[in-house]
This record gives C-alpha cells, sequence and structure tokens, in this order.
C-alpha cells in the first residue's frame, strides 16, 4: 500500500465517522464543527485526487462562508429550539429507503467495470492545475459559468428578500 | 493512481448515504440542510475522481459549478430556515404542517 492510499483512507475514515457525528450529535454548534472537520477531510482528498483548485475552492467556500452561515443562523434560532430530542420518524421506512438506495448503487457498481486510471503523463498534471481550470473554465465553459453568476445574484436576491424583516 | 477508483467510489457512496440518513432522520432544517451538503460534496467527490480517472479537466470544472450551486442553495436555505422561525417560532420542520391537507 503506497503512502498515498495510506493518508486516503485515513481522511476518508474521519470523514465519515465526522459525517456521522454531523447527523448524531444533538447540538448544532456540535453538528456545525463536525461539518468543517468533513469538508476539510474531502478537500484533501481532493489533492490526493489532482485536483488543488477545487481543494482550494473547498475550503474557501464549504468550510469558509457556508460554515459562517450555518453558525449565523443556529445562533439567530433560539439553542435551545435546536436542542430538540432525536426523534427517529418513520425510522423503519428510512431505513428501507436507505439501504435500497445504497444497494442500488452497489449493484450498479458491481456490475460495470470501472476501469483503473489511465496510464502515462496525466494531462492535469500539464502546465499546473490552476492554469488547466482556468482555460477549460473560460474557453469551453464560458457560457455555464456566466449562467452561474446569475444564479448567485439571484439567490443572493432572494435570501435578502426571505430573511428581510416586514416593517 | 495509487489510490483504487473503486475505494473513492466507496468513499462516495457512503459519504451520500449518511447524507440521506440525515435528511430522513432529523426533523431540524439546520441538520438537514447540513445533510444536503454532505451529499453535494460525495456528488463532488464522484466528479473529481472521475476527472483523475478520464485525466481530462471536465470534472474539476464541473466541480466548480457544484460548490456555486451549493452555496446559493445553502443561502436560500437558510433564508427559508429564518423565515419559518420568525413566522412559525420553530425549526422542526415535522411541526411545520400548514400545508398538509
Amino acid at each position: 500500500m503506497t503512502a498515498a492510499a495510506l493518508i486516503f483512507y485515513v481522511l476518508a475514515s474521519i470523514a465519515l465517522i465526522s459525517a456521522g457525528l454531523v447527523i448524531w450529535s444533538r447540538n448544532s454548534v456540535h453538528s456545525a464543527i463536525y461539518l468543517v472537520l468533513t469538508f476539510l477531510c474531502v478537500a484533501a482528498i481532493y489533492v490526493l485526487l489532482q485536483a488543488e483548485f477545487v481543494a482550494a475552492v473547498q475550503v474557501l467556500v464549504y468550510a469558509g462562508g457556508i460554515m459562517v452561515l450555518f453558525l449565523f443562523v443556529i445562533m439567530l434560532v433560539s439553542l435551545t429550539d435546536t436542542l430538540g430530542p432525536r426523534v427517529r420518524l418513520h425510522a423503519t421506512l428510512s431505513s428501507v429507503i436507505g439501504a435500497s438506495v445504497v444497494g442500488l448503487i452497489l449493484s450498479v457498481y458491481a456490475r460495470g467495470d470501472v476501469r483503473p486510471a489511465g496510464v502515462g503523463e496525466s494531462v492535469l498534471r500539464q502546465g499546473g492545475n490552476l492554469q488547466n481550470v482556468g482555460l477549460s473554465l473560460y474557453r469551453d465553459y464560458l457560457l455555464p459559468f456566466e449562467i452561474a453568476s446569475i444564479l448567485l445574484l439571484v439567490a443572493m436576491i432572494g435570501a435578502i428578500v426571505l430573511a428581510r424583516q416586514k416593517s | 493512481m495509487p489510490v483504487p477508483m473503486g475505494h473513492v467510489l466507496v468513499f462516495s457512496l457512503l459519504l451520500f448515504s449518511v447524507g440521506l440518513l440525515g435528511v430522513l432522520t432529523r426533523r431540524n432544517a439546520i441538520i438537514i440542510l447540513m445533510s444536503i451538503e454532505l451529499m453535494m460534496n460525495a456528488a463532488n467527490v464522484n466528479f473529481i475522481a472521475f476527472s483523475r480517472q478520464q485525466n481530462n479537466m471536465v470534472g474539476q470544472v464541473f466541480g466548480v459549478f457544484t460548490i456555486a450551486v451549493a452555496a446559493g442553495e445553502v443561502a436560500i436555505g437558510l433564508a427559508v430556515v429564518l423565515a419559518l422561525f420568525r413566522n412559525r417560532d420553530t425549526v422542526q420542520v415535522d411541526e411545520v404542517h400548514i400545508m398538509k391537507g
């Protein structure tokens, strides 16, 4: 087992355990902190998969921006309300649905042949990751990029309208 | 690729399942939003892994798009949670049944 594989297994285990703690812990603030840990581990896995730019974006946007949003909202709504009992509503139905989805994905995985990674010089490495992402983003995917900016503008306006105090 | 592709996919599947479990079992709207974030992250791991496997950049570009969409979704979702808390004084989703017949 190579060192990279070992690091991947450690990171994946930490990510899965903290993801479990996100949905298990009773206190929403604890959930938010565990969510940060999960995001950071996933970002490190992106680095292992040679996607350094996406890893940086993940840390900035998720661990930075989105977590601040979550913490602000947790503190705006009263904390006692978020401390409610851990009731398992429709626990049987939920587990059946969840198990069938997992089984479905696993069966697809077992049936299809997942090819090993391409050998030879990796395209992702030539000229640096950031340069490649930038070229691809601005040359081949310019229209989706602009649409994403409009989407963010709409989301911003929508959030302001929704969260504004009625006066 | 030092890490076997199948293991990355299984990791992404498990992360998605944890998120799904959270959406299905928790009643707190904020935790449900966090679980949705976990599921989007799992999808993103798949994009990046296949980008690495196929040796092209498209997966990474779409990963960036996914993160942008997730940011917008969280902003809207949390605004909805705030509006819900202002109007109904709760964030437990099963106490909001005004549209239930």
